[in-house]
């Protein structure tokens, strides 16, 4: 049990960057409960992110409690009761340095990319 | 976060869970899978929900303390449904915390806190080395002098205890009191309640006289009203002004000083011999070293002014030196050791204890070896298991430790009632958070202590082995484990037994002690007369004294009374100086030599049952218009006189009026205690005529004198009667410390006897852990064994075989722990050696004694067993599997 813990707890580190910054990019949309936005995942990056449970609820409560998103108790389009996530203030200008960030990064990696295919 | 938000966020944690899967379910349906199939897939999907739940909780911070209370409430349901054993385990490591808990108070209270006095550290006693006493009592004169010319002492005081007539305020009545010098108060720190304290110079022979009160004193005579100061107080028929008052919380009690109900100064003391630099009056220093001076300092310091003190006075102080004794060492000093070893006897009794309730958890977690391994088959990670036991065994071992703190008060409040009155710092002692601390600290080591082997042992089960056999198969390590818990146990235990094995053959020994007197119904008490004969010629008190002792021996059931003044056997002492008649005068008093000195009267013989050995004792003619005569004791005799025969050869007394022929010699009693007495330098016993003391020691006798009486019947009785006789010729005399000689006698051994009873107890305890311990392994061997001994008794093995093997199994364990335990006490019996009396401490016979009877009683603990697995029979055995 140890182990699978800490297994479970090492992706979340690897993917802990960028999984913050999905959650909070597809919250820009509009609240969203966990399921929605492991689907919403999924289906804007054409099926290839499939992001896992045990980071995903990891993380929500993770960014709840850092106050970049909040959390409320709501009726789904399905009638279902459900925990919707929410960005908030400084969420949203958490997400503005996240993609900055990501961008820089993005742009870094191009780089050493194309310097290298020369 | 708060228990509620917590709970609060768990169960939003479980809803949103739950909410997740069934839209994923949801959707699945809806894109044409079966309801049930979909919802395995989505849960499929989702993962471990548990850990996902688990991860996402520590994310908030309370994932380890929601663990612990996880597994703590596992371990109380466990620990309840298992009411026997856990009442069995708490009540053991009650007893075993509860005892340490009680002994380290005392410790702790006695040994290790400092004084309750500002820099405690500074305080030394100062006495004066001289021959035959290496702490011996101060002169006035010397102590001026010591005061005057050291460099290392802030402050010098000086004490003697001594006891006052009051009259004039309702019955009068003996007060204990005690005489210091100006700056004895001061220097501990100490501050009146009201009033003032004693100031520089009041202190000199001819000052007026002033008198501080206890506050207790102040209370019980005056009501504590602040009119005190300049009340009048008539202590031996003379007028003291009260000038202050010293508050209740001031105990000190040191050497012969106690905190009293009234201080004079020293000046005061109408004693001819203050004024004599050789006088040996009982006087005894307490001085304030300077900030930063140190102990060698002091001593190198104190060498110096002593020196030039010999020079100047060699009559008086030749071969005088000064002793320091750090304050705390002379008040604890003695009982160091005993308290050290009790101690030590205590802890071996917990170890003992924590070896019995580990053996007791590996018993049962044997029994619970399926439920370990079906968990670590479901994933239970090792470190999880090994907690859960753990927690288990600290929610016992806190019950032991609160039980046993509530054992220790209880214990510490029996205990201080026992031990001797003489224990110092017993007013100090109680509960303090080092106690609570060291209860604490020692209750959480033990859980670790008998809780990990066990917790160890049950979390690498052999899995497959353990599901397969059914509960069954318990491995070979596990058995080593109990069989070195039970040798252990048997080790520690003969141990403590032979500890006290030889305090009770120290005691025995000294019991048999002949102390050169026959204690029985004897009593002895101090008699003051009226303050009236404070003044009156020593005629006049000699026809007083006359006329009391003939009213006392008229009392009924009284055989026969002698005065005594001066030294009493086991108790107070006092030396005569002399030289022997023919040689020349010595130089000083310090070439003179020494004898204990008994002043009493002709029938002391008949009172105290002393053996005449040759001569004549004292008749009534032997008074103050006859020659002086004195006995001695053979000690005396062989020491001086060799072969000849001391009998009309003559001694010149230094202090009692010159030369005096001896007429006789008595047997030698033990004045120095039942257990030193032989091993002292001043041994020589010499005995004076009451009526022949010199003027000025007449005139102190009035103020108190010994009585010692020979009576038939209850002592209570005898006292009353003597009292009521007293008040009779004169209602100002007081009585006073009435005591028994056998009680002088019990009270000399009492910190052995308190030993002996609290190491046997702990002995006692120790072996009935250790059987208890036996018993229950050799149970549970027979008990995993049924089986095996059906098919042996199957195929043909008689009972008697079965018995022997059963035992032998056991034997193995018990000799080797007394094997064990025989070298280890012979180690460590060696620390007792001082305690001990008559016996070594290696005494052979004590140890195979107790080396036998602690196998005969393992080998009875193992029996009650064996003739269970002799029962055994064979065909119920093998069905029953």
């Amino acid at each position: 049990m140890v182990e699978k813990k800490a297994r479970y707890q090492n992706r979340i580190e690897l993917l802990q960057g960028t999984l913050d910054l999905l959650i909070l990019q597809t919250l820009q949309w509009g609240p969203q409960h966990g399921y929605g936005i492991s689907v919403a995942i999924r289906s804007r990056s054409g099926e290839l992110l499939r992001v896992d449970t045990g980071s995903l609820y990891p993380a929500l409560h993770r960014l709840e409690k850092q106050k970049w998103i909040a959390a409320q108790w709501r009726i789904s389009e399905n009638k279902q009761r459900a925990k919707f996530y929410q960005l908030t203030a400084s969420g949203k200008k958490q997400l503005t340095r996240e993609r900055s960030k990501w961008s820089q990064l993005s742009e870094a990696i191009a780089g050493v990319l194309q310097a290298e295919e020369k | 976060m708060s228990f509620w938000q917590r709970k609060r966020r768990e169960a939003e944690l479980d809803d949103e869970v739950r909410s997740h899967l069934e839209m994923a379910a949801r959707e699945r349906v809806e894109r044409g899978e079966a309801g049930v199939e979909a919802e395995r897939a989505a849960r499929r999907e989702f993962g471990n929900v548990g850990l996902v739940k688990e991860v996402a909780r520590e994310v908030w911070g309370w994932g380890s303390l929601d663990r612990l209370m996880q597994d703590l409430r596992f371990g109380v349901r466990m620990l309840a449904k298992s009411r026997g054993f856990t009442a069995v385990a708490i009540l053991t490591l009650a007893l075993g915390i509860g005892a340490n808990t009680a002994l380290f108070s005392v410790v702790n209270s006695v040994l290790l806190n400092p004084l309750p006095y500002p820099e405690p550290e500074q305080l030394m006693t100062l006495h004066e080395s001289k021959p035959n006493f290496e702490a011996g009592s101060i002169s006035w004169l010397n102590f001026r002098d010591w005061r005057k010319d050291n460099s290392t002492f802030s402050m010098m005081g000086l004490w003697r205890n001594l006891s006052f007539t009051l009259t004039g305020a309702g019955e009068a009545e003996q007060l204990r009191a005690q005489l210091i010098s100006s700056d004895f108060l001061p220097l501990l720190g100490v501050k009146p309640v009201i009033g003032r304290f004693f100031y520089e110079g009041e202190d000199e022979i001819g000052a007026a006289p002033i008198a501080v009160i206890s506050a207790g004193f102040w209370e019980r005579k005056f009501g504590s009203t602040p009119e005190v100061l300049g009340k009048a107080l008539t202590l031996e028929g003379r007028s003291y002004s009260i000038v202050g008052v010293i508050p209740a919380s001031f105990k000190l009690q040191v050497g012969w000083f106690r905190a009293s109900e009234v201080y004079v100064p020293i000046g005061q003391w109408n004693n001819p011999l203050l004024k004599s630099r050789a006088g040996g009056l009982g006087l005894h220093g307490l001085g304030r070293l300077k900030p930063g001076a140190t102990i060698q300092q002091a001593r190198a310091d104190m060498l110096r002014v002593t020196e030039h003190l010999a020079e100047e006075y060699p009559d008086a102080d030749k071969g005088i030196g000064a002793t320091l004794i750090p304050l705390k060492e002379l008040m604890v000093g003695k009982v160091r050791l005993l308290l050290l070893v009790l101690l030590a006897a205590v802890g071996f009794v917990l170890l003992i204890a924590c070896v019995n309730v580990a053996n007791l958890l590996l018993v049962r977690s044997a029994g619970r070896a399926r439920e370990f391994a079906v968990r670590a088959a479901l994933g239970a990670g090792r470190g999880r298991i090994v907690r859960q036991l753990l927690t288990e065994s600290m929610v016992l071992s806190l019950a032991g430790g609160g039980l046993g703190l509530l054992v220790a008060v209880w214990g510490t409040k029996v205990a201080l009632q026992h031990l001797p009155s003489g224990l110092p710092r017993a007013n100090e002692i109680g509960m303090d958070w080092k106690v609570l601390l060291f209860t604490g600290g020692i209750a959480l080591l033990c859980g670790v202590v008998f809780g990990l082997v066990p917790a160890l042992k049950i979390s690498r089960p052999n899995l497959q082995e353990t599901l397969k056999e059914g509960g069954r198969g318990t491995g070979g390590v596990k058995q080593r484990a109990r069989g070195v818990f039970v040798v252990a146990e048997m080790a520690m235990a003969l141990v403590l037994l032979i500890a006290a094995g030889l305090m009770i053959r120290s005691l025995n020994a000294l019991w048999r002690v002949n102390p050169g007197f026959d204690a029985r119904n004897v009593l002895t008490f101090g008699v003051s007369l009226s303050p009236s004969m404070r003044d009156a010629s020593p005629d006049a008190i000699r026809a007083t004294l006359r006329q009391v002792q003939s009213k006392l021996a008229s009392t009924p059931g009284i055989r026969a009374i002698s005065l005594s003044w001066a030294a009493v056997p086991l108790s107070d002492d006092d030396e005569d100086l002399f030289w022997i008649e023919g040689q020349p005068k010595p130089a000083s008093e310090n070439d003179m030599s020494w004898a204990i000195s008994y002043v009493v009267q002709e029938d002391y013989l008949k009172v105290m049952g002393i053996s005449l050995e040759r001569g004549r004792f004292f008749t009534t003619q032997d008074n103050e218009r006859a020659a002086h005569v004195v006995v001695v004791d053979d000690v005396f005799a062989r020491k001086f006189f060799g072969d000849q025969d001391p009998i009309g050869k003559r001694i010149n007394l230094n202090n009692k009026g010159g030369a005096a022929e001896i007429v006789g010699v008595v047997g030698h009693v033990k004045q120095w205690g039942l257990d030193t007495d032989d091993k002292q330098s001043l041994r020589a016993e010499l005995y004076f005529p009451y009526m022949q003391l010199p003027e000025e020691a007449m005139r102190l006798s009035a103020g108190g004198t010994g009585v010692l009486v020979r009576f038939d019947g209850p002592m209570e009785g005898t006292a009353a009667a003597l009292r009521t006789a007293l008040k009779e010729v004169n209602s100002d005399q007081v009585m006073f410390g009435a005591q028994t000689m056998e009680e002088i006698i019990a009270e000399s051994l009492a910190a052995r006897r308190v030993s002996m009873i609290m190491l046997g107890v702990f002995g006692g305890l120790a072996l009935g852990l250790a059987s208890m311990g036996i018993y229950g392994v050799i149970s549970y061997l027979v008990g995993q064994r049924t089986h095996e001994i059906g098919i042996r008794m199957a195929l043909g093995a008689r009972q008697a075989d079965v018995l022997r093997m059963v035992l032998g199994e056991g034997m193995k364990m018990v000799v080797l722990g007394v094997v064990i335990g025989l070298l280890a006490a012979a180690g460590l019996t060696r620390l007792m050696a001082n305690l001990l009396f008559g016996v070594s401490a290696t005494d052979p016979l004590t140890f195979a004694g107790v080396g036998m009877i602690l196998t005969l009683v393992a080998l009875a603990a193992c029996f009650v067993p064996a003739r269970r697995a002799m029962r055994v029979d064979p065909i119920v055995a093998l069905r029953y599997e």
